[in-house]
């Protein structure tokens, strides 16, 4: 070598902090997950929709609504847009635009739909907090208790194998119609698909190097559950819990369609579709109102579960 | 000089807005000519990719040629139209990919799929077209090969996969071959067996091969010119002999430096050192039994003896499916062994309850390969290093932790104020010295690092393992370094254990395993690592065929006389036993015996 050496090393060196230097730059910084999610216009217009809805169901008293179980048999089946005198409650008279019309009972329908986004959204929330609650504890001791899997995961499969609406009707039917029993009645056969969800995300979580890197520092086992396991399935989650209420949605309207889901004098969407039915031909108003409101809803939430999916699960969205 | 196959002038391909530069390269010139070898050689990042893509046609639409051009024989690749590239893909220059696995379609027989580029284009007749097939397949060396064309890609071994891939590349004669890392997902005597191939094909039909690495060993086995690309730019061309012997640019001095250089064997063993932990006959078996069928049983590991000295190394060396990673998780009792001790201070924890290891965990931890997945995404760096304090080292007070995290940060080689920020902020390197100082944090006197540079670029390696070093020299503890990389051993090991398939077969201080190895498999081994030698020499060396087979059926006798050159009858019937050639030196073969 004609170089002198220590030179040449000198130079090694510099090159090597060099390179640790260009490679320290190497991560383009990465933006926060929640202002990915706020930019998505999926999620944009999903929740702008609901926000709405809930808007509504929180304000139908003060949104020029009448008791919507109230009845006036002078006023019946009147077309949507009809001004006509209409006495309440009380006895009070006045004169009153029915913007979506009455039904056979002499009800207004504008009324019975803001109060029965109450029913809907409820039973949408609260479906699928129970759904995935109860899933999340099946699912984690199914994929962490490993006797427990087997056992559990018939149970789980013997329950997806009875269709969730027969469900639904006989538990109606054994119990008392009323909001706990239809939440039930709706949550229980969607129990099984999230333990499967967050039993695959436990198995394949587990064997992550982190949790075994948290095995080998004697981390407790309950706290590698929820402390290393369980944030890391919570985007999956909040993905499946909106399809999950946007199905409770739809399942609860068809039971009150069917009559086995909330008494009659309870306005809800489907309830006053049941109701409308028999005279669809002479007054489509009184199907076609809740209607409207039932598939927005729907589609609301839909929306806003793809734009979750799509910001939190990328993984999720590629495979779908 | 004849006409260039390919010739790339001035080439610049801009980067989408946001990257960490603006061109993925820029301004690179060079040609390849026809029957040559060039080397594009470069780190991660270094666009050498990118050149291979832009070459096939096959950028992403997020990339652009800016400037410059392409031409395959004269003819401009750039602008040509999508049609008459598909017409030149395969048939003047085809590609062939570093996973071979996910490069086949798995659903289609390898024969159908090398026959789809001939039905593509070539007006052959079925008959003449599965001639032409075995012709190839002949070629590539694959034994049988009515049942290799037959075969569906899981079939075949990762080095059979690659062959075959080879044959689809060159069934047509193209006039160029892109190689691009074809050798990095494959094991060391695989990766020979291959080079070796590629260069005994390229001779033959007289292709110019564009040879995509970022290993200057394999470089020298293969090259006949090189490009040295950084971040984008050529930083240094010539031939293979002048750039190994006086290379010009202080990175390509790096490279080249951090290859193996195979001449000091390891460092001196100091015998009067304690043995912390020992294992004695460690077996690992999976699914030996299930509760309504028989399994077939794995024996991942079988009459694993090793030691491990205090504040000194042992290197364990083997393939993939050898059985390191096996033995490294019984030891730190993420598995639970199935039969044999493995004692630590004397004490035995193969079989203790996964509640009493704590006392076992605070000596004992380990660093993982891949840096990426070993830190939860969802917690910050100094939780991260507190976690092991909090569960093992009771009674501190978080003051005491936290004025240990910054000691932590600062003997890894990382600033203080990376305790507040998320693994994802930081570089493969940075990673791995967060799960260095994590394993750190509960003062083990024995570190397991399994393949803890094999997921970084080669100079990152250089400086993870110098750190690892720095660390034992600084602090007195042991590792077990489970590597692939037989250049890694030699420059941190203290000793050496060679696995292949669940048996170690030959152990003993790092000096005589790697400077005189006795047994004919790390004879092996050693050779078919390739070297900075200007002459290629690995590939003229001894070398042995096949690969490694399946452990669920492992061959009778001893496990490795199917490729064994001296192999005997007797190896074909019975598995030798450990015999000593030294002292200090165990050998597990019937040569010896």
């Amino acid at each position: 070598m004609q170089d002198d050496p220590d030179l040449e090393r000198e130079a090694v060196r510099e090159s090597l902090l060099e390179s640790e230097a260009a490679e320290a730059g190497a991560p383009p910084p990465r933006e926060p997950v929640w202002a990915r999610v706020r930019r998505s216009w999926t999620v944009r217009a999903g929740g702008t929709v609901l926000a709405i809805l809930v808007a509504i169901a929180l304000a139908a008293p003060v949104l020029g609504t009448v008791d919507p179980s109230y009845f006036d048999p002078g006023i019946r089946d009147l077309l949507p847009g009809t001004a006509s005198e209409f006495t309440d409650i009380e006895g009070n008279t006045a004169t009153r635009t029915f913007w979506m019309g009455t039904d056979s009972f002499g009800r207004d329908i504008y009324s019975r739909v803001l109060y029965g986004t109450r029913v809907s959204l409820v039973v949408g929330v609260a479906v699928a907090v129970v759904a995935l609650a109860l899933g999340i504890v099946a699912g984690l001791a199914a994929g962490y208790i490993r006797w427990l899997d087997g056992p559990l995961m018939r149970l789980m499969d013997g329950v997806m194998a009875i269709p969730g609406i027969l469900i639904a009707i006989a538990l109606v039917a054994l119990w008392k119609a009323s909001l706990l029993t239809v939440v039930v009645a709706i949550a229980i056969p969607e129990i099984p698909r999230v333990t499967r969800l967050v039993r695959s995300l436990v198995l394949s979580i587990r064997e992550e190097p982190y949790v075994e890197a948290a095995v080998s520092l004697g981390t407790p086992t309950a706290k590698i559950m929820f402390g290393h396991i369980l944030p890391n399935t919570v985007a999956p989650l909040v993905v499946q819990g909106t399809y999950i209420a946007a199905s409770a949605i739809v399942i609860e309207a068809i039971l009150s369609f069917l009559g086995v889901g909330l008494p009659t004098d309870i306005p809800t969407w489907g309830n006053i579709m049941a109701e409308g039915r028999v005279q669809f031909n002479d007054y489509p108003h009184n199907v076609f109102f809740p209607g409207i409101f039932l598939a927005l809803t729907v589609l609301a939430v839909n929306i806003l579960g793809d734009g979750l999916r799509d910001t939190l699960d990328p993984r999720m969205a590629k495979r779908l | 000089m004849s006409e260039p196959v390919l010739q790339v002038t001035d080439l610049a391909i801009a980067l989408p807005t946001g990257g960490d530069r603006p061109f993925a390269v820029s301004g690179v010139s060079f040609a390849v000519r026809r029957g040559e070898i060039v080397c594009l050689v470069g780190e991660s990042g270094s666009g050498k990719s990118v050149i291979a893509h832009a070459t096939m046609g096959l950028l992403p639409r997020a990339l652009a040629v800016t400037a410059g051009t392409i031409a395959l024989e004269g003819e401009d690749i750039v602008r040509a139209s999508a049609e008459r590239l598909r017409a030149l893909r395969a048939a003047r220059m085809s590609m062939i990919f570093q996973e071979p696995m996910t490069a086949l379609n798995p659903v289609m027989r390898c024969g159908d799929q090398i026959d789809e580029v001939l039905r593509t284009h070539t007006p052959l007749a079925p008959a003449e077209r599965r001639a032409k097939i075995l012709d190839i397949v002949r070629e590539v060396h694959l034994p049988d090969p009515d049942r290799v064309v037959a075969s569906y890609p899981h079939q075949l071994s990762g080095g059979q996969r690659q062959r075959i891939m080879i044959a689809m590349a060159l069934v047509l004669e193209p006039a160029l071959l892109i190689a691009d890392e074809p050798t990095t997902a494959l094991d060391v005597t695989t990766q020979a067996q291959i080079l070796k191939l590629v260069r005994e094909l390229q001779a033959k039909h007289g292709t110019g091969v564009l040879f995509i690495t970022h290993d200057f060993g394999v470089v020298s086995e293969i090259a006949d010119r090189v490009a040295v690309l950084r971040r984008g730019k050529l930083v240094e061309m010539g031939p293979k002999d002048e750039v190994l012997r006086r290379p010009r640019h202080p990175y390509t001095k790096m490279l080249i430096g951090s290859v193996p250089s195979m001449t000091p064997h390891g460092r001196p063993v100091d015998a009067s050192a304690r043995v912390i932990l020992a294992t004695r006959g460690l077996a690992k078996t999976y699914g030996a039994s299930g509760f309504f069928r028989r399994r077939a049983a794995v024996r991942a590991a079988e009459d694993v003896n090793l030691e491990i000295r205090r504040g000194q190394t042992l290197g364990i060396v083997g393939e993939s499916g050898s059985g390191k990673s096996t033995v490294a998780r019984c030891i730190v009792r993420l598995v639970d062994p199935s039969a044999g001790e493995v004692l630590l201070d004397g004490e035995d924890i193969a079989a203790k309850p996964a509640r009493k290891l704590g006392a076992m965990r605070r000596r004992v931890q380990i660093v993982f390969q891949d840096p990426f997945a070993s830190l939860n995404p969802r917690m910050r760096v100094a939780d991260i290093l507190a976690e092991g304090m909090r569960a093992l080292d009771r009674g501190g007070t978080e003051g005491e932790r936290s004025r240990r995290i910054d000691a932590l940060l600062e003997q890894v080689g990382l600033p203080a104020t990376a305790k507040d920020r998320y693994p994802h902020e930081f570089s493969g390197g940075q990673r791995q010295r967060i799960a260095i100082a994590r394993a750190l944090a509960v003062r083990p006197k024995l570190i397991v690092a399994d393949e803890p540079t094999s997921a970084l670029d080669v100079s990152v390696q250089a400086q993870i393992v110098n750190l690892l070093a720095g660390l034992q020299a600084e602090l007195g503890i042991a590792y077990l370094f489970i590597t692939h990389n037989l250049g890694l051993v030699e420059y941190l090991a203290h000793e050496v254990a060679v696995m292949y398939l669940g048996r170690i077969v030959e152990r003993g201080p790092a000096e005589r395993v790697l400077g005189s190895p006795a047994h004919p498999y790390t004879q092996a081994l050693l050779a078919a690592v390739p070297a900075v030698a200007p002459g290629g020499a690995a590939l003229a060396a001894a070398r042995i065929e096949g690969e490694l087979p399946s452990p669920i059926s492992p061959p009778a006798g001893c496990h490795f006389h199917p490729r064994c050159p001296q192999a005997t009858a007797a190896c074909r019937s019975a598995y030798p036993q450990e015999t000593r050639i030294a002292p200090d030196h165990a050998v597990r073969c019937h040569l010896h015996g």
